[in-house]
């Protein structure tokens, strides 16, 4: 098999929204959690535990949007019309949770509203993200080259639990990275929430595969079809060894443990995701090279891209770095 | 066909909403980090601190631009996907990776740069620092170099062939060279130094007018007032280069411009003022000048220029729109020109700082280059149409295909939160100029904020700015 272009990108722009969910999930997932941690100085340090690099986590939806319009227009053109109002409540809900991120370390009085919008914008971006990849999963009605579907065919059941499963999916990733990164009274309390969320996350995993296989035969048949489910099989498995995982270490001194089996968890579903659509890039019928943009602008972007992704990558890396380490009340903060 | 209409009316207004509300931010961002380059090299030249201490100044304000921008501008690159489907089908094939390298260049900018600019003060050395705002000043002007790459390729499209349907890239030198580029990157890169300029000594003026005559508040409002003089007349050549490339390759936009319907033999005129009106197809209450429209337009006695009526109807932008927009345009240069030449008076009597009547105008003038900057981009993008890629792409073949209850509510949830967000970012940035640059306060305080933050590790820019918002 020969590498082409076309797969080139999907594994670029795969990679891009795989980082994304990685990093920005768990920051949204602190976010979420906000709602239950208002003691004293609380709020300030879990916000400080990611200020340092939120920001640069986002940068990998731009990323991706952008490449996906350039080397994919097809599959840009047919998807975002199919998820219209929920990647705009998304947007919105980014915006105003960016802003208020920044804006509440400079209020007084009005802190408590910058609070709400900040928790409110959480919410509303992982739910819409949520439902937009349940939109994504169940398949997008295309006619000739264009989203033919119905003007509300993102408002389903299914979207709306996979919209309800993102919201546990970040909130368990921002319990763990608070684990990894604080001590003391407030790491105690988030580690309360742990075991019950995992436990909650992996029934939503298995309901949402169940979910996929039993209403779409073509997922079905890519898993279950001569010796696929051979191949497939390690993930649902390392998926149940993650959680078992998670609850061996929850209480343990491995502090970076839950985090890295949640990461885990993460690169697990999402795999599962591509293994479901792929060769796809829109199921049920635009496949990465219907969608491909010509070959001269796949080669013209393929050079910027080849010289900033390392450059982009070792960046965030090494501000992971730097800010490694427990952050406490009454640390010199971020703002 | 009134649904169709409908969707198409909404989505342009959705669009003309959004990009109208993040290029202010860039807008202010390109202006002020060049300007701040400006200042940091006359520091490191003179030794001088108010230099210094308007450089911390203006970085604060720069920041909260610059965030949003960032901000408004992740919006605008989902918006071709959402809104305008046909557009990314048939174009995105050149405005996507242009688009990219516009993305990518702001993230190595803000990856690399803008953290050692922000809060690099005491970790790196003097030249070092004068190096990382000089490259966020050139950074800022590569991503113009880009957006308007893609921009003017929409005007003036070249370099490709259409295949099945869709616009295939042949030659990128040609597709980013295209032949409006140079004009358009020249203009908008002035248009984005007046804004600052305007922004500048509007805040200068408030300041003096306020009773605060510090050396800071005086040597910014000399050097805004100073750079608006140099700038606009430069600006004005600019743009009359570009309204003779517009002329050559967009003949319909200058007819409606000019609201110019008929091609006059022996020499075109110039309608000062009037009422162009696309149904009867003629220019009401016009006050025209003779020949003034050849002298304008073609440097000459009597050159011809199509009138309107030369193109048919389905091809005509709206004229009553563009020109008027222009006409705002002009006028506001035509202000600020007089602003220039004002201070410079004052200047040679030296009575800059002391004139009452000129700071009011000043302060008057102060969102006067953002103001024009979007009356020349309406007038360029509504002169395009019907055309989003001219006379390759119709904007109604553009459109997704939504419904109007979506684009309609898509458009209202968008304006409430601009409205709030963006709202609150502009009341920060005016706040922030209203305390006007301090002696000394500023070397300390960033001393502060800098043990915060590591070598310029931190992404973001609008915690540069440490005031508080609502006391």
């Amino acid at each position: 098999m020969t590498i082409d272009l076309p797969t080139i990108w999907a594994g670029i722009i795969s990679l891009g929204v795989f980082l994304y969910l990685l990093l920005d999930g768990f920051d949204l997932g602190i976010g979420l959690l906000f709602p239950f941690f208002d003691r004293e100085g609380e709020r300030e340090v879990m916000l400080n535990t990611v200020a340092p690099v939120w920001d640069g986590n986002e940068t990998w939806l731009v990323l991706g949007g952008a490449s996906l319009y350039g080397a994919f227009p097809l599959a840009y053109s047919t998807l975002l019309p199919a998820v219209y109002l929920p990647v705009i409540v998304m947007l919105c809900g980014l915006i105003f949770r960016g802003v208020a991120f920044e804006i509440r370390a400079k209020a007084r009085r009005t802190q408590n509203l910058w609070d709400l919008a900040f928790i409110m914008g959480s919410g509303m971006a992982t739910f819409c993200q949520g439902m937009i990849l349940g939109t994504l999963l169940q398949g997008i009605k295309i006619v000739d080259g264009k989203f033919a579907g119905d003007a509300f065919g993102w408002l389903s059941p299914f979207s709306v639990f996979c919209g309800l499963g993102l919201l546990v999916t970040y909130a368990t990733l921002g319990c763990s990275w608070l684990i990894m990164k604080t001590d003391g009274d407030l790491q105690r309390r988030v580690r309360i929430l742990l075991k019950p969320a995992s436990l909650v996350l992996l029934a939503i995993i298995g309901v949402i595969s169940l979910w996929t296989v039993l209403g779409q035969p073509a997922v079905a048949q890519r898993w279950f079809s001569g010796h696929n489910f051979v191949y497939f099989a390690p993930v649902p498995l390392l998926v149940l060894a993650c959680v078992v995982g998670i609850f061996r270490w929850a209480d343990s001194g491995h502090d970076a443990r839950a985090f890295i089996l949640m990461e885990a968890i993460i690169f697990l579903g999402y795999s599962g995701l591509l293994i479901s659509i792929y060769p796809n890039i829109v199921p049920p019928t635009l496949s990465i090279w219907a969608a491909s943009a010509p070959r001269s602008s796949q080669i013209f972007e393929l050079v910027g891209v080849a010289i900033m992704l390392p450059i982009i990558l070792a960046y965030s890396a090494l501000s992971y770095w730097v800010f490694r380490g427990k952050v406490r009340h009454g640390d010199e903060g971020y703002h | 066909m009134l649904e169709t209409n409908d969707v198409l009316l909404l989505a342009r207004l959705q669009f003309a909403f959004t990009i109208s509300a993040h290029i202010l931010f860039p807008a202010i961002s390109i202006g002020l980090a060049n300007y701040l380059a400006v200042l940091e090299g006359l520091w490191l030249r003179t030794g001088n601190v108010v230099y210094r201490e308007l450089f911390f100044f203006w970085s604060k304000i720069f920041a909260v631009g610059f965030g949003m921008g960032v901000v408004s501008g992740v919006v605008m690159s989902y918006e071709f996907g959402t809104n305008w489907a046909g557009f990314s089908r048939i174009a995105g094939s050149v405005n996507g990776p242009l688009l990219t390298y516009e993305v990518l260049t702001a993230f190595f900018l803000e990856a690399g740069f803008l953290g050692i600019m922000l809060f690099g003060w005491k970790r790196v050395g003097a030249r070092l620092h004068f190096l990382a705002t000089v490259l966020v000043a050139l950074g800022t002007l590569f991503s113009t170099f880009w957006i308007l790459a893609s921009n003017s390729w929409m005007q003036t499209p070249q370099g490709f062939q259409i295949v099945d349907g869709r616009v295939v890239p042949l030659d990128w030198l040609k597709i980013i060279f295209n032949p409006s580029f140079p004009f358009r990157l020249v203009h908008m890169s002035l248009a984005a130094f007046l804004v600052a300029a305007t922004i500048v000594a509007g805040c200068g003026a408030w300041n003096l007018l306020n009773g605060r005559r510090g050396e800071g508040v005086k040597k910014s409002f000399s050097m805004a007032v100073g750079m608006i003089l140099v700038a606009t007349p430069l600006q004005m050549i600019a743009g009359d280069q570009h309204g003779l490339n517009t002329l050559e390759h967009q003949p319909a936009k200058i007819a409606a411009i000019e609201g110019l319907w008929e091609t006059e033999k022996g020499g075109t005129s110039l309608n000062l003022i009037g009422w162009p009106d696309m149904r009867e197809e003629r220019t009401k209450y016009a006050l025209s000048v003779p020949h003034l429209g050849s002298v304008i337009l073609t440097h000459t006695w009597s050159g011809e220029i199509h009138g309107l009526k030369e193109f048919p109807r389905e091809d005509r932008p709206n004229s009553t729109i563009v020109f008027w927009s222009f006409r705002f345009m002009v006028g506001l240069g035509l202000l600020m020109l007089l602003l220039g030449v004002l201070g410079l008076i004052l200047r040679l009597r030296k009575k800059l700082y002391d004139t009452r009547w000129f700071q009011g105008f000043a302060l008057a003038m102060g969102p006067s280059g953002l103001i024009a900057l979007l009356a020349g981009w309406i007038t360029t993008e509504v002169g395009r149409q019907p055309w989003v890629v001219y006379g390759v792409l119709r904007t109604a073949d553009a459109a997704s295909p939504l419904s109007s209850q979506q684009v309609g509510t898509s458009l209202l949830i968008i304006i409430i939160v601009y409205f709030l967000v963006f709202g609150t970012g502009t009341y920060y940035m005016l706040k922030l100029m209203a305390k006007g640059p301090h002696d000394g306060e500023e070397a300390a305080e960033v001393g502060d904020d800098f043990g915060k933050s590591i070598a310029g590790l931190d992404h973001r820019p609008m915690s540069r700015a440490t005031d508080p918002i609502d006391e």
